[in-house]
């Protein structure tokens, strides 16, 4: 960023447009992959086969389904709040989208390098709930209102456990911005955060397990942002048809599913910047470099979002009331004790 | 269990439950899937497959047994009496066809399955093949015509039975009006005779397609 | 010019509008929700109306009837009783063959027909396999009302062995017409014996793979634990049947208590709800009765086929099926329930009626009474529970 400075005002206007729709382009690629992938995972778990007539094992459905819903009719029905209803999928899109400028994706890619960076991801993905609840408002559907209003309660009690996890490894690091945070972490799979940070010995060994366990609430919790299984009630397609997005058809409906995958990739992509590494290679400096940091990013990233279809397949949903307990009675106070468990032993 | 090992022991039970899950599913990530890859690789059907029926109109002698046995009025059969000068033939398991069989129609729409039709028929000349690949764009393309014979073959036997019935209508006028006569000419007051018992009757019958022995009667 | 409207003067004054502390009056009613005809999760095409106060339901009012077929009107208008058997078959479409069962049942009594051992045998066998395969389909679609997709797949590949043992036999995966009056359509193909074996051999893993990946789960556990708790009396006094009545500790199956077939000769006990994991009666006991119940049809169906007697299937088929002027009542043990047949015959050659007494029917009035308190997510789980399929409720 720094070497473009002395451009001139549509200089720089140019070439931040030209970097900020960097993202969009891998957010756009991701999503075909990672719906492919999403598919093909979950017919090889259940035993059966998925596309394979698009291509070689149907690697093109993905371009065929983008396609379709490109040419479908635009249906928002009479009754339905036309403005809410058309603003809602971009709400929710650039909800997700705009937290990714803060996502270091390789040692000279970061779209902005705030000194705020993970509070600033944490605030805006929030975005998200407003655009979920004017959708299932706009909808004029009792059952898209029934999904957006639980969504909405799932979204905001699960912020806290997110938080408290990224405190915990902004406590250890001294920083809020990604880039410095991954820096941190260098040097190789020793020095990742899940197991303790590149610590002196005996304080590493104190507070890998509660890193350890301050990593996996923060995924149980990410995956509650996200709205997947076990906490895709307000998408439960058993019961409430498709939730907040009953209404939708077409490139609306597009634009939440992309929007779904956007935010998937943006959770796990925190949690590899914060716990793993980020874009720093497990073996050093062997393998580590501008366009390695970026490979190993993505890798790291696509590893957690296979967890995450993973548990989707595997597991049944809860139900509201549990959620809230799993939120508020599990996750918070179990973070509350590694918060003092990290911070004593950061003291001493 | 006080309220806080519940606490504890609910958290466990969860991560285990979860790991044992997982464990099963990815699992399975490494087994051979069992889809079958229809169209371009199709199951064979075991050989009493109850799909598709078939009728064998050459073996068809027109009883009407399998239109009575369907629970779902699917079959329609028609049938023309045949002349005893006309030769359908026999069937594979030796009857011989009296009866000409114009429509044999089978809605196959309507058609349930349930091969009730197959055991009542007499020479087995109605089948549930394994064919199961027919649909159609056209609901009317899915009434099945059986019938072998042509409109003239129809028109043919309509008329020959036609013949056939007004000859025996008129020979039986015709003997009608000889025995009218023969009662007219014989004495009007002669008693029936009685018969003797055990005497059969001497009454003779006179279809014109039996034979001409003029025994008949007589044992 | 847009007109105005006035909220008509009941919401004002409904007793059930709170007051807030100015005194303004805060409306709040009850919303009333349609699960619909259409709708991913209820089985088939069922309407329930929900009355819910915010996620509580206050009541459910099943709509039933979009698959009406006029079952009992074709049956009097059949030529012979034989033909009555596909129209049976069709009314519990996830378990023909105890329907025909049943119905078979009914006319052999009336007829006073004594079978061969081997009929009955096969019988008992083919009965069992369907039981596993309706069940399988009642623990899958269950599955997918609580959120987990895969479980669905593997009981519905296990389901796929035992219609092709079925269409081995008879020549369809469904719809079988299989059980005849007084006897079978088809006599068992000679390599059914083996394969059947290697069935059960097969099976019995999977009922503890399916169990680790969603009975003990402890989601799934607290998701169904203590919902739609169905008590003892109320499960009597609507007579219900089946894996519902045993689930609330009823012990109480017509395989044994009013027997039939060859029951009595092989060795088998009905499984009970125990309450293990929640209370006695609720959701979770009836999915683990049914489990139960699938481990128990396989050793029937091992005994069954280890004590098959030979003899000719077809035997005992009487030429003519004319009964007696009277009428009989009979009832078999199908997955569902006691499914019975109410048969009045006037001497004919065709049934003067033939009523269906279908489980899930009555099963499904016990809806309402079970699912009040509950949340609209519950219901999903408690209309999935009583395991209903709509063929036979609307016959």
């Amino acid at each position: 960023m720094e070497a473009f400075q002395n451009l001139g005002f549509w200089g720089t206007l140019l070439v931040t447009v030209i970097l900020s729709a960097l993202p969009l382009v891998f957010i756009l690629l991701y999503a075909l992959v990672t719906i492919y992938l999403e598919m093909k995972v979950a017919a090889h778990v259940q035993d059966r086969l998925a596309y394979m007539r698009t291509g070689w094992h149907g690697v093109l459905q993905p371009i065929a389904d983008f396609i379709k819903l490109l040419q479908k009719e635009d249906i928002i029905s009479v009754a339905a709040d036309r403005r809410l209803f058309i603003l809602a999928p971009y709400v929710v899109f650039m909800g997700t989208y705009a937290a990714y400028a803060a996502i270091p994706f390789s040692s000279i890619f970061i779209g902005a390098n705030i000194d705020l960076g993970a509070f600033f991801i944490i605030g805006i993905s929030s975005l998200v709930v407003v655009g979920i609840l004017m959708a299932g408002w706009a909808s004029n559907n009792k059952w898209s209102i029934f999904g957006a209003v639980r969504s909405a309660a799932q979204m905001v009690s699960y912020e806290i456990p997110t938080a408290l996890a990224v405190l915990i490894a902004v406590m250890i690091t001294g920083s809020l911005n990604l880039q410095e945070v991954t820096k941190f972490q260098a040097g190789g799979i020793q020095n990742w955060l899940i197991f303790g940070g590149p610590l002196p010995l005996l304080q590493k060994i104190l507070i890998a397990p509660f890193t350890v366990i301050t990593f996996l609430i923060l995924f149980v919790a990410s995956l509650a942002e996200v709205n997947r299984t076990p906490f895709d009630l307000p998408e439960a397609e058993s019961e409430l048809v498709q939730g907040f997005f009953t209404e939708y058809s077409g490139m609306r409906w597009a634009l939440f599913y992309v929007a779904e995958y956007a935010n998937m990739f943006l959770v796990a992509g925190v949690a590899v910047a914060l716990f793993l590494g980020g874009w720093e290679s497990p073996f050093g400096s062997f393998l580590s470099g501008p366009i390695w940091g970026m490979f190993w990013f993505i890798i790291k990233g696509m590893v957690l979002v296979f967890v995450q279809i993973w548990l989707r397949w595997t597991l049944p949903r809860l139900r509201v009331d549990q959620l809230m307990y799993t939120s508020w009675k599990v996750l918070t106070p179990f973070l509350f004790v590694c918060i003092i468990a990290v911070g004593l032993i950061l003291v001493l | 269990m006080t309220a806080v090992r519940i606490y504890f022991n609910n958290i466990w039970l969860a991560l285990s439950s979860i790991a044992i899950g997982m464990r099963i599913t990815i699992g399975h990530l490494f087994v051979k899937s069992v889809t079958t890859q229809y169209p371009d690789v199709k199951l064979k059907m075991p050989e009493r497959a109850r799909n598709r029926l078939y009728v064998n109109m050459d073996d068809c002698i027109g009883c009407d047994q399998c239109a009575m046995a369907c629970p779902v009025d699917c079959i329609t059969i028609e049938t023309i009496k045949s002349t005893p000068d006309q030769d359908l033939g026999t069937t594979s398991t030796g009857q011989k066809k009296r009866l000409h069989v114009p429509v044999f129609d089978i809605d196959i729409a309507k058609c349930c399955y349930c091969g009730l039709c197959v055991p009542p028929c007499p020479t087995e000349c109605i089948v549930m093949t394994d064919v199961y690949e027919f649909s159609e764009f056209d609901r009317q393309n899915l009434i099945y015509n059986f019938s072998v014979m042509t409109p003239q073959d129809i028109e043919q036997a309509r008329a020959k039975l036609k013949k056939a019935e007004e000859e025996a209508a008129a020979k039986k006028a015709a003997a009608a009006a000889a025995a009218a006569a023969a009662r007219a000419a014989a004495p009007p007051t002669a008693p029936p005779v009685e018969k003797p018992a055990g005497a059969p009757p001497t009454q003779q019958s006179s279809t014109p397609a039996s034979d001409s022995s003029g025994q008949r009667g007589k044992s | 010019m847009i007109e105005t409207k006035t909220l008509p003067t009941a919401y004002v004054t409904d007793p059930r509008a709170m007051r807030s502390s100015s005194g303004k009056t805060l409306r709040t009613d009850e919303m009333i929700i349609n699960m619909g005809p259409q709708h991913p999760s209820t089985h088939g095409v069922l309407r329930l109306e929900i009355v819910v106060d915010g996620e509580i339901i206050v009541d459910v009012i099943p709509h039933i009837g979009y698959l009406h077929r006029c079952f009992e009107k074709h049956a009097e208008h059949m030529t012979n009783y034989q033909q009555v058997i596909p129209y049976c078959d069709r009314l519990d479409y996830c378990a023909a063959i105890n329907d025909e069962h049943s119905y078979v049942l009914a006319v052999e009594r009336m007829l006073k027909i004594e079978l061969p051992e081997r009929v009955e045998y096969i019988r008992v066998i083919m009965a069992e396999l369907q039981r596993i395969a309706s069940h399988l389909i009642a623990v899958g679609t269950f599955g997918i009302d609580a959120g987990a997709f895969t479980p669905f797949l593997y009981a519905f590949h296990d389901r796929e062995l035992i219609l092709s043992l079925f269409e081995m036999t008879c020549g369809a995966r469904l719809l079988y017409n299989y059980f005849w009056i007084g006897g079978l359509s088809h006599d068992l193909p000679p390599q059914f014996v083996d394969k059947a074996k290697e069935f059960c051999t097969y099976f019995k893993p999977r009922i503890k793979e399916f169990n680790d990946l969603l009975t003990f789960n402890e989601i799934f556990v607290k998701r169904t634990a203590n919902v739609g708790v169905l008590p003892k009396d109320v499960a009597i006094n609507y007579a219900c049947s089946g894996p519902m009545l045993r689930a609330s500790g009823i012990n109480w199956d017509l395989r044994r208590d009013d027997p039939y077939s060859v029951y009595h000769k092989i060795e088998w006990e009905p499984k009970i709800g125990k309450g293990e994991m929640g209370t006695v009666g609720d959701v979770w006991d009836r999915h683990i009765v049914r489990m139960r119940e699938m481990e128990e049809s396989v050793k029937i169906i091992e005994q069954a086929l280890a004590a098959l007697p030979a003899g000719n299937v077809q035997a005992a088929i009487p030429k003519r099926i004319r009964p007696d002027a009277g009428e009989i009542y009979a009832r078999t043990e199908t997955p569902r329930g006691e499914l019975g047949f109410y048969i009045i015959s006037d001497g004919s050659g065709t049934p003067y009626r033939v009523k269906g007494r279908a489980p899930a029917f009555v099963n499904l009035s016990v809806l309402p009474d079970i699912s009040r308190g509950a949340m609209i997510a519950d219901l999903v789980l408690i209309a999935g529970s009583v395991d209903i399929v709509l063929g036979q409720v609307d016959r």
